[in-house]
Parts: C-alpha cells; sequence; structure tokens
C-alpha cells in the first residue's frame, strides 16, 4: 500500500513538474494521499495486508467474451503464476472512457481494456492514458499479425501500448425466415435501407460510426472518405422512419434477433455466430466495404507493467489465445500462417487464412475521430427524428 | 433545564454531512463542469462561458426533448395517480388482516432490481411476448400487436416503477383522516359518494400532490424505461445526458443540460413547498 502510495505520489510530483496539472491538483491529491495513509496505517495497514494479494484488472465486454477470458486465460494464468485477475466488464468503450477520465489520477484504477478499433487506440492515447510496453517481454507477440501490430505501432510512434487479440466485423444479420441469401446478397448494405422492412429495422444507436458506414456504402462512397456527408444523413434520416429499435447492446442485440423483434440489422459477427449456434435462423452478410475492426488489450497507465506483460505474454499463447477465440467466437490475432488454426476457428466470421488481412476495411482514426463530435450530435438529433 | 442550542446539530452532523458531500458537493461540480469547453481530444477546458447553455437554446432540438420529457412525466403522473388512488383508499377501508400482507405486495417490486423488471416487459410485450403468443395461438389476432419500443411501453415501464411511491404517500394521508368525519358526513344525510367527494378526497390531497410530486420527478430524470423499452422517437432528456456524457465525453454541455433539468426541478419543488407544504413527503416516506 505504502509503495503503491509512494509511486503514485511520484507520478503526480512528475506530472506537477512537466506541467500536466496545477499545484492546486497535487496539493489537494497530496492531501487525499496523506489521508489515505493515515487510514492504512497501524490496524487497517496490518489488516489491509492480511488480505493484499498481487493482482490485475482487466475489464472486458462481459457475457460470452468475458466468460471466454475468464475460463480460457485468466484462470489458467492465476494457477500458474499466483496473480490474481480481477475481471470486471464495461458496458461500452465510451462508458469506460467516461470512467477513466473520472479516475484520479486519470487512467490509475483501471490496468487493462479489451478495447475495439484503432480510432479508440488514438483516443485512449491522445487522452494520455498510454503506456510504452517493453516487447521483449512479450515474445508471443512474433505470432501476432503484422498488419495489426504496425496499424497501432503507426499512432505511437512505433512503440505499443496493447497487444492485439482478436478481430471482428460489424456485418449485417439477417432473420431468414423472412430474406432469403440471394435477396440479402442482392442488395448488400442497401438491405438496411428496403423499404419492405419497414418496422422490422434494428440498429446500434450508440455508434455514429457504424451508421455513417453503411450509409456511406448504401449512397456508393468510400466510409473513410465520404464526399457528400449530406447524403449519408438523408439516408440515415430515411431509415429512421422504418427503424423499430435502436440497440443499446450486444445482449439486446442478440435479444431483439432471436425473439424475431427485427428482421435485419448491423450486429457484431461474433454475437451473430453465436446466434447460429444456438440454431436460430440468422443469416450473416458481410458485403463489400464491411465494417473491419481489431481488438485489442489496452494497458493504462498507471499498472504494474512487469504483471501486465507477463498476463498478455500468457493470452497470446496459442492455446489460451484459440481457446478464447472458440469461446468469444471472435478469430484471434495470431497468423494463422504462424500457428495452426482448428476448423471451427477457421469457420468464424473475418478469419483471415493469408494473416495479412487484405480487403479488410478498417476505420481511419484520424478520419474518424477528426469529426467525432460534430458527427455524433449529429447522429443523436437523427435519432431523436430532430 | 436549559436548552443546548447545538444538541440538534450535533445530532444532524452525520447526515448533514453526508447530504454535502455526497449531494451539494458533486451539483457544484456538476454547475462548475457546465461553464467549462470541452477540447476535440475528449479533454475539459476550464473556463467561465455560457455557450453550452447558448447551444441547448440555440435550436429547437433539446428544449422539444426537455417538453417532451415533461408531457411524459404528466402523463405517467395522471395514470399513476388513477391507479395508485384505488389501492391507497383500499388499504385505509380495509379491515382486513391480510392488509399488512397486502402492503408488503406495495413494496415487493423494490425487492427486484429496476433493470430486471424493466427488462422483462420485453417478454410480455414483445412480438414474441406473453400477450401476443396466447393472441396469435387463439386466433385473435394474426399478426403481432405492436406494443414494444413506443410511448405506451415507456409509461408503462415507468409506472411499474413509480406506483408504489404514489400508493404509499396517499395511503399515508389517508391514513391520517379520522373515519367518523365520513361518518359524520354520512349521518347528516351525505351519500358514501358524497362523503368520498366533499370529506375524504380534500382531505387526501396533500398526499395525492406529494406522490404526483415524486413522481414527477423522478420520471423526469429517469433513463432506462426509455432506452430499454422505447423507440426511436421516446427520447428523454436523462438519454440525452447520459449521451453527451457518456457518448461524446462532453461533460461541459451534459452538465450544462443537467443544470438546466435540475432548475426546472426546483422551480416546481419551490412552488409546490409554497402551495402544499414539503413536509409532507417526509412524512409519506418515513411511514413507508
Amino acid at each position: 500500500m505504502g509503495k503503491q502510495l509512494k509511486k503514485r505520489l511520484d507520478d503526480v510530483y512528475q506530472n506537477y513538474l512537466e506541467g500536466n496539472i496545477t499545484r492546486r491538483d497535487f496539493v489537494k491529491f497530496a492531501g487525499i494521499a496523506g489521508a489515505a495513509l493515515g487510514l492504512a496505517g497501524g490496524p487497517f495497514g496490518l489488516m489491509g495486508n492480511a488480505f493484499a494479494s498481487k493482482s490485475i484488472t482487466c475489464h472486458s465486454w462481459g457475457g460470452t467474451t468475458s466468460e471466454a477470458l475468464r475460463k480460457f486465460a485468466f484462470d489458467p494464468f492465476t494457477k500458474a503464476t499466483g496473480i490474481e485477475v480481477i475481471d470486471a466488464a464495461f458496458t461500452g468503450m465510451d462508458a469506460f472512457l467516461t470512467q477513466v477520465k473520472a479516475s484520479y489520477p486519470p487512467g490509475g484504477e483501471f490496468n487493462i481494456a479489451h478495447l475495439s478499433a484503432v480510432y479508440d487506440y488514438a483516443r485512449y492515447t491522445d487522452l494520455g492514458f498510454g503506456v510504452v510496453l517493453d516487447e521483449s517481454k512479450i515474445p508471443n507477440l512474433k505470432n501476432v499479425m503484422t498488419k495489426m501490430t504496425d496499424t497501432l505501432r503507426g499512432i505511437t510512434n512505433g512503440t505499443l501500448s496493447t497487444v492485439p487479440y482478436d478481430l471482428g466485423q460489424t456485418g449485417i444479420a439477417y432473420n431468414t425466415n423472412h430474406i432469403s441469401k440471394e435477396k440479402a446478397e442482392k442488395l448488400g448494405a442497401s438491405l438496411l435501407y428496403d423499404k419492405s422492412l419497414k418496422g422490422k429495422l434494428g440498429s446500434w444507436g450508440g455508434d455514429f460510426r457504424t451508421n455513417m458506414w453503411y450509409a456511406a456504402l448504401h449512397t456508393g462512397q468510400s466510409p473513410n472518405n465520404i464526399t457528400d456527408v449530406d447524403a449519408v444523413w438523408d439516408a440515415l434520416t430515411e431509415q429512421r422512419s422504418m427503424m423499430k429499435k435502436y440497440w443499446a447492446s450486444g445482449s439486446e442485440l442478440m435479444s431483439l434477433l432471436a425473439n424475431g423483434e427485427i428482421s435485419a440489422t448491423v450486429a457484431w459477427s461474433g454475437r451473430v455466430a453465436a446466434l447460429q449456434d444456438q440454431g436460430h435462423p440468422i443469416g450473416y452478410l458481410a458485403p463489400d466495404g464491411t465494417y473491419s475492426w481489431m481488438e485489442y488489450m489496452y494497458v493504462l497507465k498507471g499498472t504494474d507493467l512487469e504483471v501486465a506483460q507477463q498476463l498478455l505474454n500468457f493470452m497470446l499463447e496459442p492455446e489460451a489465445s484459440i481457446a478464447v477465440a472458440q469461446g468469444q467466437k471472435y478469430p484471434p490475432a495470431l497468423d494463422p500462417t504462424k500457428v495452426e488454426m482448428p476448423e471451427d476457428v477457421k469457420k468464424l466470421p473475418a478469419f483471415d487464412p493469408t494473416g495479412k488481412l487484405n480487403g479488410y476495411l478498417f476505420a481511419d482514426p484520424a478520419y474518424w475521430n477528426k469529426h467525432q463530435l460534430e458527427w455524433a450530435e449529429k447522429w443523436d438529433r437523427i435519432m431523436a427524428g430532430a | 433545564m436549559k436548552e443546548k442550542p447545538w444538541k440538534p446539530w450535533l445530532l444532524l452532523s452525520p447526515s448533514l454531512t453526508a447530504v454535502f458531500l455526497l449531494l451539494i458537493v458533486p451539483v457544484c461540480f456538476v454547475v462548475v463542469y457546465s461553464f467549462w469547453l470541452r477540447a476535440p481530444s475528449g479533454m475539459d477546458i476550464p473556463a467561465f462561458q455560457f455557450g453550452n447553455y447558448a447551444k441547448f437554446f440555440a435550436d429547437s432540438f433539446y428544449p422539444v426533448i426537455l417538453l417532451n420529457t415533461i408531457r411524459v412525466a404528466l402523463e405517467t403522473v395522471f395514470i399513476c395517480l388513477i391507479m395508485g388512488y384505488i389501492p391507497a383508499y383500499f388499504f385505509y377501508r380495509t379491515e382486513s388482516r391480510l392488509k399488512p400482507f397486502l402492503m408488503i405486495l406495495v413494496m415487493l417490486p423494490f425487492w427486484i432490481s429496476f433493470i430486471i423488471r424493466t427488462l422483462s416487459w420485453i417478454n410480455i410485450l414483445g412480438d414474441s411476448g406473453l400477450i401476443n403468443h396466447l393472441l396469435l395461438k387463439y386466433g385473435m389476432i394474426t399478426t403481432p400487436l405492436p406494443m414494444l419500443y413506443n410511448e405506451g411501453a415507456v409509461i408503462m415501464g415507468l409506472i411499474q416503477y413509480l406506483l408504489p411511491f404514489m400508493i404509499l404517500n396517499i395511503y399515508v394521508s389517508l391514513d391520517g383522516i379520522d373515519k367518523s368525519l365520513t361518518e359524520a358526513a354520512q349521518s347528516l344525510g351525505c351519500t358514501e359518494w358524497q362523503a368520498f367527494r366533499e370529506v375524504t378526497l380534500p382531505l387526501s390531497l396533500p398526499g395525492v400532490s406529494a406522490g404526483c410530486l415524486l413522481v414527477f420527478v423522478l420520471t423526469c430524470g429517469t433513463y432506462l424505461p426509455p432506452m430499454i423499452l422505447g423507440g426511436p422517437n421516446n427520447e428523454m432528456i436523462a438519454n440525452l445526458i447520459f449521451k453527451r456524457v457518456i457518448g461524446t465525453l462532453d461533460w461541459p454541455f451534459g452538465s450544462a443540460i443537467s443544470v438546466i433539468l435540475l432548475l426546472l426541478l426546483v422551480i416546481i419543488v419551490y412552488t409546490y413547498n409554497r402551495y402544499m407544504g414539503i413536509n409532507q413527503i417526509f412524512k409519506s416516506l418515513s411511514k413507508g
């Protein structure tokens, strides 16, 4: 406790010297730290020490994803090292970023987060929550697809604050009892704008990018370079009149599809694979320009890097990584040309046998983050019918 | 014996400290934040400017959602009042030994998570939910009735959350009425209905208004029922605050909307207190 507090004080003092925090904030933290030390010392401290053990917190998506991580990565890691992994779930990346931002010192209360999409790697890094990992301590990183690590390195000047862990797509899910495969493939992204589906459409309300992405495809534009943004807004406005529900979470998406409330929606490939496994009549469509993304284990500032690197290396062991992929239904970040993949993993949506990810379209972080505030607000207005 | 003026304050000090630290201080933070600026990266920039408030009133988008929220809150209050007065009156009149058990039934929903209670409506009102399933099974309809993801479903979710507050407030008010008053009215020639209308109803109005105020305030601040049970047209002001704070990390603007909502509610509570007296709510809550 004392050592942690001293480290925190050193960090805050360093930040103060660098001008990142004000003198008032520094004094405030020093005061709080003093009070905490007072409480933690003496009998309280002895009691705390009795219960203390080495641990690290990892936030992920909950549900099947967290279950797979816990079963195939965290529990075996604890068994092998004695280090406890505290498994936590967030409701979404935005909500988690709000929590991280609200913690003091920023990022200090959180260790590793299972984040998604490169633009969030850039957002977290721009807000100063990143670290520089010692890659020599993560030898299994050599098995990860080079394109994934290179993309992330490009944002953090050649270093990494994360290890890529899996990849997926936001494609289109449709109910095969109501929509034929032929019709879905013929319409592509425009299936989400088919007037015959009025009142049976769904979409992810929490992300302007996903909605703009498919509106761009529908209007014949490149999602990473939208030249006629008004056409995108018009398409989304038109789509809203046909919308039954803007869903807010993966479990809600699955519930809407499984109960037949909606017949078509944008959907996360792993969730669709899980529904298909459960026997629901759900088809998956990945039209040209499908929204692809990678997920990664982001290490937040203030984390014990030795422990974090040890855990990340363990998680990238082929046995652990493949087992997690099978559990959460997203292909691992491991390069299939370097690591042999089982058949069921090869059949997962978004799996790339070449390991090069050519033809996969990812969101350009600079482009989307530049417009984030303006477009998110506009999207809210459209959703609300303004 | 001489009264010690500091004694009540000493007794109140734990509560006052909690209220100060957990309510006053956070609200002050929200007010301060509402004047700040948001950088494109998501960082907050300390400032003193009214741009966030100006943005709220710059066009009709935000005020319309605020007005919609008030409209939904009034509808919820009205329905809760009708649905709440009847059981409260029953509790007041009944001599049944089951009365304590029935009162517990009113409180029972509080034992279950609000989210679970709200989510459960999906299995009741959905296209493949209980009602549509039965109606389809017995051939009463050919296509499912659209009962979910609309304003009706949102109000339903709000009612199941707020109805106990209304019932308890009205019941406490009714319970304080001397039953001999209605008997006296009837002995003087009133019918049972006239006795209720002329004696019981007016005397129960403080509880009615306390219940209405509580339901109204809680409706204005809730965001789960519209999020889970609402459709694209059912945005409420709390959802907007959630999206600004969580979705776009725009804490300053989210704070400004919160302050506007807070001011509106303060005006309503102040008006209520001026004409009805806020102590009725405390009386009801302590009894509940």
